[in-house]
Parts: C-alpha cells; structure tokens; sequence
C-alpha cells in the first residue's frame, strides 16, 4: 500500500488550487456574506466558524444586535445565560462571552475578506488565468469584500472603539497586530469605502449583495457619527452620502410598514443590504431564527409567527412603549406590542411577562402564509440591516445638526416615514395622520422617531451614545445600571472592552480606559 | 507481538528405560534451544553448576514440551511455558523442604502402599507434567498427559506436595486413601513471568519499566460488558470511570492522569498487535464495546516513558495490551461453556418533592395562575423510567490442537437491557485464534480475528433530568388522544409548549433511535526464526480493523416536539478503516563469556486511519424528505502514521539491566518540515536480590529498583490535516443567497503550518520487592511528567487566522503521583487461600502554562459547562492550578448557617460582587485513588471481592443547583419540580456559581462481590460444573449528597445510575 505521508483532503480544495477555477469564487464571496447569518459550514449548527461559545450564541448578527438592543431602552432578556445579563444591567467586564463572540466574529470576518482580497490582487487574478468578464466579475467581488471588511471595521470602531489592525497585507500565521486608534480605523474605513464607491455593482444590482447604495448608507453612518468617533463632525458629508443613495432612486419606501420583516421582505424595494436568511438553506440557531422566536411567549401565539413555539426571552421597555400614542396600531402602526397577559412594568426580568415583547418579526408572508420550513424553527425572513427609512432620517438629522441640505427634504422625508404609519393597508389614514411640522423636527424628535421607525433594528446602542443618551442619569430606562428604576452608569461603557482573551493572546492591546483587565 | 508460539510437537515418541546421562543444566536448555530455537528463562544461580540426570532420547528430543516435563521433574524443577518462553524454575514450594536441589539418582527406597491420581486445572483440564513429591523427601515423579501420576508412598503415610509454574502448590495429607485427585489454582502471579511488551515480550526479570499484568485469573468477575471494566480497581495509576449505567456505554481510562488539555488523554491500546484508533465509532456507545471481555487473556498496561517509547507519538497517555486466548499444541479438545443471568436495577433515585410537598409549596409561594396549573396525579416521574433490567450473556468456546494446529473458536452472546427503559445493548461475538507452525517449526503464523455485531437501542437519557423535572402532580397519560395520548405541558393556545419540560415517559417511549456496528479487527502475524541463525526472527504483522455503522432516530407523527413536521427521521453511516503493517527483527542471544544476555529489536511500521460518513435527509414519520436539499458531501478523515522503532535490552550478570528504546515517528497531520519526531528512553534496573548478600535470603525473594527517562509524543489531536491551509465545501443546510440563487460557502480553514508534537518528558523510579517466598509483594513507583509544547486549544491574536481559536503547541502541563501496588498471600494451604491485593495512587497535575505570552493577570479558559442557561461555566484553566478546577463564588452563611441567596465574599475587596470574586475551589480529579481486591479459596468454595474509591475529587451537584431555587416552578405556563434542597437554603434565585454546590465527593464503593462453587464432575464425569453468584456495585460510602460520586467531568448533571447488577452464572468444562 501506499506510505506516503504527503496527503492530501478527499472532499476539501487545498488553498493552493482553490482560485484556479473561477467557478469557486463566487461561493467564496458567498462566504463572506454568510458570515453575518450562519455560524458555520452546516446548518443550523456544525462546524462552526467559531469556538468558546455555544454555536448559536456565535451567529454575528445575534450578538451585534444583542450589544446594540440589550444594551438599550429597547431590549430585554429574561435568560440566565452567562453573563447575558450584564448586557443590560450595563456591568459587563473585558470576560463577557458574548462580547468576546461578537469581537471574535467580527474578527473573523475581517480575516476572511483579507484573505479573499489577498489571493485576488491583479497580479495573482492574471497569474491564474482569469480574464475577460470573468475578470471584471472577479473585481467587483473583491470590492464586496472590501465593502464587508469595511462594515465589520466600522462595527469594531462603533463598539470596541481601539481594536488590532490587520489587512490582506498580514498573511495568515503567528504574528501580533497593532492597535488602531478609533480615529485611525475611522479614517481607514471612509478610505475604504470611497476607494470601492465606483467599483460595486449599480444599486439593485443583485438582492443580497452590497451594492454602491451600501457602500453610501455606511459612508453616511459613518459620517454622522464620525464627532463620536473622531471629535470631529462631518455632517455634510452625511447629507451628502444619504443625498446620494435617496437620488440613485433605485430603493423606494415598502407602502406598507409591517411587510419589511416578514418572510418575503426579499421582496422589498425599501431593503438596501439585508442579511438573508432562508428556512432551509441558510439556517442557524441565531439570526433571524432568534430574532423571531426569542419575543414569542406567553399567552402569544407562536402560529400567527409561522414557527413552532417561542422561546419566551425578549421584550422592550416601558420607554418605547411610550414614544407611541397608543399600545396599539392606531393610530401608529409602529407600535407593535403584545400586551395581552403582560405588564408594561419590569419587575423581574427573568420572568417574560413583565415588559411588552415587539411583534415585528415573523415568518409568516404577506398573506399569512408560514416559511418554508416544515418544522417551524427556521424563518425565510431577511434582516433589514440598511433600509431607505434609516437614510430619510440620517438626512433629517445631519440636516438638524448643521450639515447643511435641505430642510425641507428633511422635514418631507420623515413625513414620508410618518404617512406610512398612520395609514392603514386600505389607504384610510388613522388618527390625526401624524405628520409633524417643520418646527416640531427637532433633534429630540428624530431620536425618539428612529425609535419608533428602527426599533429593535440593531441601532439604538450608537444613536444614544450620538444623543448622549447611553451612560448619563439625564436618560435612563428600567433595569438601567442593575437597578428597577435605571440609573446612570460611568462613561467609559460607550464602548465595550477588548476581550480579556485578546489581551492575553496580543501583547501590542491595551484595554480601553474605565475597565480592569 | 513477536514470541515463539508454542512447543514443538512431532510425533510422540517418549520412551523409558535408557540409560541415563549427566548433563548441566545449562548445556541441557543450550542444546534444546540451538536444536529447536526456543527461548528459555531461567536464573543464572539455577542453571550454572545443576547437574542433572536425564534419559538420553533414542533419536533426539522429540517433543520438547514432554522431554523436558519429565526431565525436569525427576529433578525437582519445573517449567512454564508462556507464549513460548520455556521458564525453568525451581518446583515450588517442594524445593524449599527438600533443601537441596542437586538431584541423585534416585535411591531405592522401602515401599509400602501405592498412591495414584488425577490432577487437573482450575477448569478441568487434565495437567500433565505438575510435580508430585513426598514431603520432606526427594521422592517424587510427574504427572503424565493425562495428568495422572502414580507414586509409592511408606505406609506411615504423609503429605503430596503438588507443584506446578504457575500454579500455587498444594500440600494433601495422604490419609490411607489409594487415590489422591488434585485441582491445582492459578496462581496469581503466574502470567507475569512473561510481559507481553510493544513488538515483542520481554521476561518479567529483564522488565525495567512500569508495567502491570493483569491475566484473566484476576480479572473482575461479575457481568462485565466491556473489555475495561475487567480491570477496574486492579492497577496502581490506572483510573477507569464509568461514563454512566447504560448498557455497552464506556468508561474514561486514565492512566497516570492523562498528560494533555485538548488533545486525547485515551491511553494507546492495542489488541493482539493491532493499535486501535482511539475515536468513536459512530452507532456505538463504546468503542471498545465490541470486543468480547470472554475472549480476553491478559492486558499489560504500559506506564512510563521506558515501556511505552516504543509506541513513539502515540505513548504519552501510556499504551494498554491485550492479548486474547490461544489454544496450545498438543492440547485436547477444551470445550467451555459460560452463561451468565443477571438483574440490574437503580439503587437510589433523586429525592425531589412528593407530589403532595409540590402542591404545598406551590400553594404557598406560587402566583394563582401556577396555582391552577397543578394537577391531581400523584406521579412518580422516576419510578416510571426506571425499571429492573435483565441481562444474559452466554459463552462458548472451544480450543485444542488438530495436529500441529493450535485453535480457540469462541462465540458470545450478550443481551443487556438498561435499567433505563427503552435502552438495550445486544451484542453477537466470534473470535478465532490460530497459531501454527511451518518449516520444522521456523515459522509461527498467528492468525487472530475477532468479529461483532453490536445492536444498541439508546434510550433518551434526557428523560432522566425530565423526570426529575416533571411536576409530579401530572398524570403521564392525559386521557386524550392528543400527542400520542401523553400529557405534555401546552401553551396558552393549547399548542404542545416547546419550552416546558418534556413528558420523560414519552422521551422514552416515543423514540426509536438504533444504532447497528459490525466490527471486524484482525491480524497475521509471520514470525520466522532464520535457518542459518536461530537467533534471530524477522516477524512481520498485518492487520485491520475495520467498522461498519448505521443507525437511525425516529420519532413518530405524535411526539410533541416533531408534531410540526409529522414526525422526524435522522439516519446515518460511517465506514472506518484501519490498516497496520509492521515488520521487525528480534536477536536474542545469551553471551554466556561475558555474562550478558541482549535482546535487540528493530522494525518499521505503517498505519492508516480512515473514517468516512455519508450525509442523509431527514424524512418525516412516512419517509417523505423534510427538505428538496441534495445530501451534503460525505466526511472522511483520514491520516496515516509511519515509524521506525528499536529497543535493546541488555543484561549483565542477571541483575544489571538496561534498556534502551527509540522510536521515530511521522504523521500525515503534520507539514513536511516537523512532520517527524524522535522518541527516546533510557531505563536501568538493578535486582538487588540477585547480589550474593541478597541471594540466599530466606526472607527477600525479590527486589528490584528501576530507573527511567523517556520522552514520548501526542499527535491525536482532533483535527486531520491542522497544518495545511485548505477551503471546505458547505453542507446544503449553509447556503447564501444571491439574487433568486443559493450558494454553497467555501470556507477557508484556520491552520497553524508549524504545528507539531505534543512531547512528554517521564521520569520514573520504582521499586519491586517480593519478601517471603513472594507471599509479600508490590511495587512502588514516583513519576514525574512534563508535557512541554501541549497542544491546546488556545485564543489566538485576533485578526492573524481564519479562526478565534487554534489547537498550537503552547504551554506546559506537569502530572507528579506515587503509585503502589501490595499483594499478600495471607493463607496458602490445602484447604484454605486466602490473598488479598491493594493498590493505591497518589497524582497531582498541574498547568504551569498556557499562552504564548506569559501574562499572569490571565484569568484562564472557562470549561466544564453546567445545566441552567446555555453557555454557563462552573470550571476554568488557569495556570499554576489543576486543570478544570472550579471557579465559584464563596457563599456567605447567616448565624444558623444557612446560605444567604445572592451574597457571596467580596474576595477581591473591592466592595462589589462581579465575575471577579470567583475563586477557584476544590478540582474534580482525586487525590488519591485506590482498590482494595481480595480472594479466599476454600476447599471448592470461593469468595471474592473488589472495593475500589478515591480521595479528593469534589463535584458541582448541578442537580441541587439547578433545581433548588423556587424560581424552578414559576416558569410562565407550566410547573416545574424543584428539589427538597430548596427547602434548605430557601433560595428564590438560581445561585449556579455558589460554592454552596461544591460538595466532597470521596468515596469508597464496593464493587463486586462474587461467589464461586466448583460442583466438580458431572455427566458420568466428562464434565465439570463451576457456579458463581455476583453483586455489583453492593454500596457506596460517601458524603456526596447525589446520586453517584464517581463522574468523570466532576459535574452531575443528571447522570445515568451505575445500576447494582446480581448476577447468577455456571460455567461447564468438557
């Protein structure tokens, strides 16, 4: 027999042959997408892309939109997992493990787009034989994963602030990366994102990729938080970067409010860069199978959410509630509460009746109609990570805070937004139709309308610390800083820790100032 | 292994009446050996100036086995013949009375009366060749092969002192009787004058390493499933905890403490020359399950570098052999009959409330909506679960010899069912062993073969924390028709409630989940003497071990929790492969000129590893696909391991030993450039007893001090090919859409280029003594062990790989233990035996680091999860600590010492209680662990028994944690059953990381206890009839308030109960 020990994998593609064939590289770039939904290479768990964590704690977007919600007036959790609770009693430390997940997935993704970058600079592209519209495809995709690495550099630089630095230049080995400053990785991801601008496909070119329209929703983002990030505002920049993706023209407002989280958003023209799901192939215990299960309890239905039981876990506090006239759809139907069998007050967070859970997501169509998957645990719905109304609003607020624009636009976008809510399927507006008038668009409405509009959408965390809104006693929220009533908590947690494991393992980290290692 | 095979057997052509011829010992076995090329073991004291006087054979010797029985006999020696190796000693204890072992012709003397008999061994086989002798006289003769012997005895009668090597002798009053029929009883010590040792076998003299035999005789009686629980509580260092009471399910086999984190710490074991791949095979819950424990001969654990170096990077954890039953030449038909009955039931259940006590406590602490969830059964969840099991395991062997063909054909039966309901374990069971010789007996071919099918019905072991949990004042059938006709717990719209807790019995009684292995492991062995230099054999082995699994799960359309898909079934196969090649050269040879015996091996071998499995769809109740989805691609791993080894083992004046051993090793899983590694150990031995102020003591019969170092590597480290960057193909459940198409995700691998050997550095010294005529004997070992270049799963710098964490050679790990082993024969005579064994191990293990920067404010990694939320962990790793000791927090007590629910010591002081206050209490792994064996023969009765326990380990209750908290029944929707600890520390909040939960889990279990009857003849005495009766498992003392103290992981979450088993067997010999 053979005793050759140079073997090599039966099924597996060694990395040397991998870019050969240009056949696997749109499966690569699907790998770096998937990396916001799934937890590994078999759904919904097994062979996770990530260890020390249970795998469905893992997925990206569980835990990004649990440090931006649980940290928040918006989310609850009645779980004893870990250290979960620390999220919104706002005393987590640098052992948090679902803080070093989230880190870690971040991480993870910033070495897979590196790694993709790397292996298709022009020389090794033309050196395999790649040409012609292969070519010019192999480009754009390499331009997607700079827009995906920028986008995981702009989630460490909002989250983590000063985090290790590495591009496709750090091959794959044993090294120590340096740590950038927030307003070093700033200026890294704005070049980034203006470098790839012309080189993604044409807004809308095909669902689920990140198209120019992406790369302008995050360049606003950035921009309008860029005093937080750097010191220094840039909200012209922000009008600028939401001018251009409302005048692309390409992403319309959903008609209808309710339709943009059921199982068929995929086909909303409102969506910009969904993270897609599906309840047969791309399925994970996190994600959206989280986001619909976790706030179904109680006397709910779990039917009506086209899934198999809830997992009793999530709801909000009495403070979004309150931004609503009502607990009901009329005359906002934003206001998307159950209430039935719950109190609005929290008095034990373990126990899911206290606090109202949000109804917003569900696997069910538009016509009621379940997912495709038979058993129930698994949601076709898509999660809206950038969507047009997000875009309306950042407009209206760079305009309110000096970034020049147009104020009338600003004042027409967020009416737009306010139509749409007071109207019901039938075109019947409710109530008194909840526009407002030039003078009541003031920063303070713009805070609590982005609660109303993206409630529970993974953005409350950094528009708070934009408000000042997070840490201080000025604002607080039931169970804030460990306490019934909330309280203010130390500055120093607008950013999360470096995880105590990089500390250890990277000796160039230095914790972010307030926490001990 | 490479030994000889058995005596040469031509025709027998045994005469009497030559003449006789004085000869020496030493010249006598010298030219037996160049004339037939067998070894011999003799002391060097014995054989250097024994005259003997022997009869001259008219045309040579014939038959060496027969020539040299009565030859040695008649002069007051014996022999032993293990696996081949002739030992030459001293007739027991008949030399010593007579004094003198210079033997004289025979003197005539005055003869009175004639004595004749039978003798025969402990299963009735005839015994040919045990010496009879007069006591206190040199009269005596041997038995023939028939085992019967013939004797003239002086009138005034006296004693027969019966004798045979490995035996234990008797002494009979002669009593006037005419006829004197003898059973002579393995003596314990009697297979380990051979150690059967990697690629060969060396004598027990020359042995300089830690080894243990332990051969069928001692091994644990009772029902015993598995090949490990033959030896449990027998060897000093060796721990061997069960993983729980299911039937066929396996034990964790530690043997010095395990010297790895993340890699395996599972000891090498090979079967008949065979290394096994340590991993599971799917469909079974025990790897080791398929091998029939009836079939088994001897296992020799090898514990220091010295013994193990030989098996290079797979040694570290220490390497187990065993060697199944052989037939030998020239041996009658031998037909064995066993059949064991056995009952096995719970010995204690997990006290939670009663019915009634649930009621009351809900009534009083519980919200009017919990209140009108209870129901009106009084229902105890256990007792329906449990059930007494029955087991019968039924044997059939037969050896012999069809001419020069040495056979045992054995075939097994085993039907266990698991005190669990619903679980079973069957398994059928052939072993075939052949061992004949070609070319004038040159050319020994082994042929070893050992086959099962292992039919496993697994019963939902998570009905065990659900019965615990189920509200008791539930019924467990609702008297609707609903789900089967099981309550469940609903939701508030009367759907099945996925997150209360599920009906145990329907766990049970609504899964069907089978799991089918046919294994097959098989090996020839060629062993050649050379014609032209006896000396040298060149022995080549190839062998397999290949596995055949599939099982399925199936739940039916009325199982709650798969009613959505109308029902659910999982299927799956894995083939393994496991080929070996091993070719090695063996010189033996005695340099008498210059005092000195070398045995020296050399050899090359070649092993694959390959394991593949298919991926399937899960299918409803009725067959129809749950999904369009093409399968995925199958898994296969597979690696492959090639080597160099030699030893030399090197003997002065019989009492200066060293050995030498080196192996090279190289492994697929490793890059090019540290693919290879060396392995080397040195040993020296002195036998102190050998030296002459030593030699003719009455009182110490053996002494030996050893010495070794030895450096032995680990490359079972999980992943196959961890060096090599490479991009893996998701399954269809990972798909990404693009547009209106799926993708599959090309994922590329993390990988370290430089990984490498996991090398350990052991340090032994030991001390064997024998006092008394080895009445008294043991050992004594200190071992020191340094693992340098652990493989650990470790956090990397985030950024620098395709992973979080990476399996990388970082840190060191250092395990330090005394081990001793005392045996005792406290009573040895004609009636009564009465011996009784200890064995005790002291271990310390420690992680001394665990990065690649050293960072002492590191806190370490979280392990040992715990029930109660997902991703809890109650233990960590830290350097400077045990590994996996428990990180808590330290409860703080009122006045009348109960605890304070959610106040803890503020142990770093700085006014608040955070993650920081957590202390690290108390580990797992015990101190101390030690068996207790002992066993008394008396006439035809025999009693055993087996106590075994440990010192130190502590354990988390997790049961206690995690149900005493009144919070347990106020879940929304259902009711919950709490445990009466509640009652005790009245907590309202789960307190998972309190030290409350810490509890000493020391603990002393008497294993076994067995009975023995030898009913003698039966059947007009063509057969014999032995009966035994066995308890298992008869109690545990400890303080530990669960219901089992001994589990592994020092967490008891739920634990399957290792059953007490009564067991009711006979055995039949024709």
């Amino acid at each position: 027999c053979d005793h050759n020990l140079d073997i090599e994998p039966k099924y597996d593609v060694v990395s040397a042959n991998v870019y050969r064939d240009f056949a696997n590289y749109k499966s690569i770039l699907a790998k770096m997408y998937a990396g916001y939904a799934v937890t590994g290479q078999q759904g919904p768990a097994g062979r996770p892309d990530i260890s020390g964590i249970d795998e469905g704690f893992s997925n990206y977007l569980r835990q990004y939109w649990q440090a931006q919600e649980l940290s928040t007036d918006e989310a609850i959790i009645a779980w004893n997992d870990g250290n979960l609770r620390d999220l919104h009693d706002m005393d987590w430390t640098p052992a948090n493990e679902f803080l070093r997940a989230l880190y870690n997935r971040i991480f993870y993704q910033v070495s897979l787009t590196n790694e993709f970058i790397r292996e298709t600079q022009d020389a090794q592209l033309s050196e395999r034989g790649i040409t012609g519209a292969n070519l010019e495809e192999a480009k754009r995709f390499r331009a997607e994963a700079r827009f995906l690495r920028a986008l995981s550099y702009w989630h460490a630089l909002d989250l983590y602030g000063n985090v290790p630095f590495v591009t496709e230049n750090d091959r794959v080995g044993s090294f120590f990366p340096e740590q950038s400053t927030r307003a070093e990785l700033f200026s890294y991801v704005e070049s980034e994102l203006l470098a790839i601008e012309n080189e993604l496909g044409q807004p809308g070119f095909e669902y689920g990729r990140a198209d120019q329209a992406a790369a302008w929703t995050l360049l606003a983002k950035l921009y309008l938080n860029a005093e937080v990030y750097t010191g220094q505002g840039r909200y012209a920049d922000a009008v600028a970067y939401s001018r251009k993706v409302i005048d692309a023209g390409r992403y319309q407002l959903e008609a209808e409010y309710s339709h943009l989280f059921l199982a068929d958003n995929h086909t909303s023209s409102e969506i910009i860069f969904p993270i897609t799901f599906d309840g047969m192939r791309t399925t994970t215990w996190g994600g959206m199978t989280y986001l619909v299960h976790a706030p179904v309890g109680g006397n709910m239905n779990a039917a009506a959410f086209g899934i198999n039981g809830g997992w009793g876990g999530l709801r909000t506090t009495k403070n979004i509630v309150e931004l609503f006239p009502s607990t009901n759809a009329t005359p906002d139907e934003r206001a998307m509460f159950h209430t039935n069998g719950q109190n609005l007050e929290i008095q034990d967070i373990f126990t899911f009746t206290d606090g109202y859970p949000i109804t917003k997501y569900k696997n069910v169509n538009r016509a009621g109609v379940a997912g495709s998957d038979p058993s129930g645990n698994h949601p076709d719905t898509d999660f809206p990570m950038f969507r047009l109304a997000d875009v309306y609003l950042m407009y209206a607020e760079a305009v309110l805070r000096g970034g020049g624009g147009s104020a009338a636009d600003a004042l027409d976008y967020v009416n737009q937004l306010r139509r749409r809510a007071y109207t019901d399927a039938a075109g019947n507006v409710r109530g008194n139709g909840g526009t407002i008038s030039q003078g009541q668009l003031t920063l303070d409405f713009i805070i609590n309308e982005r609660g109303r509009e993206l409630k529970w959408e993974g953005h409350r965390r950094t528009d708070l610390i934009r408000f000042n809104r997070f840490t201080s006693a000025a604002y607080v929220w039931p169970w804030k800083g460990a306490v019934p009533e909330g309280r203010g908590v130390e500055e120093f947690r607008r950013l999360y820790p470096i995880p105590s494991t990089d500390l250890t393992a990277n000796p160039n980290l230095t914790q972010n100032p307030g926490y001990t290692r | 292994q490479g030994y000889p095979g058995p005596g040469p057997n031509l025709a027998v052509n045994h005469t009497s009446g030559q003449a006789l011829t004085a000869k020496s010992l030493k010249d006598l076995l010298s030219e037996l050996k160049d004339s037939h090329g067998i070894q011999f073991s003799y002391q060097a004291n014995l054989a250097d100036d024994l005259q003997l006087i022997l009869p001259e054979p008219k045309n040579g010797v014939q038959n060496v086995d027969e020539y040299l029985g009565t030859t040695l006999a008649s002069n007051n020696l014996a022999y032993k013949k293990v696996r081949g190796v002739y030992i030459i000693s001293k007739a027991r204890p008949a030399a010593a009375t007579t004094t003198t072992v210079v033997a004289k012709p025979r003197a005539a003397v005055q003869q009175d009366v004639t004595v004749s008999g039978r003798v025969v061994d402990e299963n009735g086989d005839t015994l040919p060749g045990v010496t009879v002798v007069l006591k206190g006289t040199t009269r005596g003769t041997s038995t023939n092969a028939s085992g019967e012997f013939t004797l003239p005895v002086p009138a005034s009668g006296g004693s027969l002192v019966f004798s045979f090597i490995g035996y234990t002798t008797q002494e009979i009053a002669i009593n006037n009787q005419e006829t004197v029929n003898v059973t002579m009883r393995p003596d314990a010590q009697a297979l380990q004058e051979v150690v059967v040792v990697g690629y060969g076998t060396q004598r027990k003299t020359d042995i300089s390493g830690a080894v243990t035999a332990i051969s069928s005789e001692d091994f644990v009686q009772g029902q015993i499933t598995t090949p490990e629980q033959l030896i449990q509580g027998k060897v000093a260092g060796v721990q061997i905890t069960p993983n729980g009471g299911a039937p066929g399910s396996g034990s964790r086999i530690r043997i010095r403490g395990g010297g790895s984190l993340n890699a395996s710490n599972d000891p090498l074991i090979v079967i008949d020359g065979v290394p096994l791949d340590n991993s599971g095979v799917s469909g079974s819950a025990n790897p080791l399950n398929f091998l029939n424990p009836n079939d088994i001969e001897t296992f020799n654990i090898l514990k220091d570098a010295s013994a193990t170096a030989i098996y290079g990077s797979r040694a570290s954890n220490g390497v187990i052999i065993i060697t199944t039953k052989k037939g030998t030449v020239g041996q009658k038909l031998g037909v064995t009959f066993t059949t064991q009955h056995s009952l096995s039931r719970i010995s204690d259940k997990v006290n939670v409330l009663s019915a009634d006590e649930f009621r009351r406590v809900v009534n009083e602490q519980g919200t009017p909506s919990q209140i009108a969830l209870l129901g009106n059964a009084n229902t105890d969840w256990q007792d329906q679960i449990y059930q007494t099991a029955y087991t019968t395991d039924n044997n059939l062997s037969l050896d012999g010899s069809v001419g020069k063909l040495p056979y045992r054909v054995s075939l097994g039966y085993l039907n266990q069912d698991g005190v669990l309901r619903t679980g079973e374990f069957k398994r059928g069971s052939i072993g075939v062993n052949l061992n004949p010789r070609f070319l004038d007996d040159h050319l020994t071919v082994n042929l070893n073969y050992k086959g099962a099918i292992t039919d496993s019905k697994f019963a939902d072991e998570g009905a065990i924390g659900a019965a615990v949990a189920m509200d008791p004042t539930q019924p467990v059938m609702s008297g609707s028709d609903q789900f089967g006709g099981y309550f469940q717990w609903l939701d508030a719209n009367g759907r099945y409630n996925p997150l209360a807790t599920r009906n145990p019995v329907s766990m049970l009684e609504q899964r069907d989940d089978r799991g089918e292995v046919k294994r097959h492991i098989g090996n020839v062995q060629l062993d050649y003497k050379l014609h032209f230099l006896p000396d040298l054999r060149a022995n080549l082995n190839l062998g397999f071990d290949r596995s055949n699994s599939n099982g399925t799960t199936f739940y039916p359309a009325a199982f709650a929790p798969e009613a959505p898909n109308n029902g659910r079934r999982t299927q799956y196969e894995q083939e393994k492969r496991n080929s070996l090649a091993d070719f090695y050269l063996n010189y033996v040879k005695d340099l008498t000129g210059i005092n000195s015996r070398v045995d020296a091996t050399a050899g090359y071998s070649f092993q694959e590893f390959e394991n593949e499995s298919p991926q399937f769809i899960p299918t409803d109740a009725d067959g129809t696909p749950l999904s369009d989805l093409e399968p995925g691609l199958p898994t296969n791993d597979f690696y492959r391991l090639r080597s160099y080894f030699g030893r030399l083992n090197y003997v002065f004046l019989d009492r200066y030993i060293l050995t030498a051993t080196v192996r090279r090793d190289g492994t697929s899983r490793f890059s090019d450039e540290v693919r290879w590694g060396t392995f080397p150990a040195l040993a020296l031995a002195w036998r102190i007893n050998e030296e002459a102020f030593l030699r003719n003591s009455p009182a110490v019969s053996e002494l030996k001090l050893r010495l070794g170092v030895g450096v032995t590597g680990q490359q079972d480290i999980g992943p196959f090919f961890p060096y090599l960057a490479r991009y893996t193909i998701s399954d269809n459940t990972a798909q990404y859409q693009f547009g209106n198409q799926f993708y599959n995700l090309l994922r590329p691998e993390g990988y370290d280029a430089g990984i490498k050997w996991e090398e350990t550095t052991t340090y032994n010294a030991g001390l064997d003594f024998g006092f008394a005529n080895n009445r008294v004997n043991g050992s004594l070992d200190y071992f020191f062990k340094d693992t340098r270049d652990l493989l650990a799963l470790v956090s990397i710098p985030a950024g620098t790989n395709l992973v979080n964490e990476l399996i990388t050679n970082v840190g060191n790990l250092e395990t330090r233990g005394l081990e001793a082993a005392l045996n005792y024969v406290a009573i040895s005579n004609d009636k009564v035996n009465w011996t009784i064994g200890l064995n005790g191990t002291y271990q310390n293990r420690e992680i001394t680091n665990l990065s690649k920067i050293e960072d002492p404010d590191f806190e370490g990694y979280p392990v040992g999860g715990i029930a109660g939320g997902v991703g809890n962990n109650i233990q960590i790793r830290t350097v400077g600590y045990a590994p996996d000791v428990f990180y808590v927090y330290k409860q703080v007590y009122d006045e009348q010492g109960n605890p304070i629910e959610g106040l803890y010591a503020d142990l770093n002081g700085d006014g608040v209680i955070s993650e920081a206050d957590r202390y690290r209490y108390k580990k797992p792994e015990a101190d101390f662990f030690y068996g207790i064996n002992s066993q008394l023969t008396y006439g035809n009765w025999d009693f055993g028994m087996i106590m075994r326990g440990s010192i130190g380990n502590y354990m988390y209750n997790n049961v206690f944690s995690n149900t005493g908290a009144y919070r347990g029944f106020m879940f929304p929707g259902y009711l919950s059953n709490v445990s009466p600890n509640v009652l005790e520390t009245n907590f309202m909040n789960y307190q998972l990381f309190s030290d409350y939960y810490m509890e000493n889990a020391s603990f002393l279990r008497m294993e076994n206890v067995n009975f023995g009857y030898n009913v003698g003849r039966i059947f007009n005495e063509k057969a014999n009839l032995r009966l035994n009766a066995n308890i298992q498992n008869l109690f545990v003392i400890t303080k530990y308030n669960g219901l089992d103290p001994e589990i592994a992981s020092g967490i008891d979450n739920n634990f399957y109960p290792r059953p007490r088993v009564y067991t009711l067997g006979l055995t039949v010999n024709l």
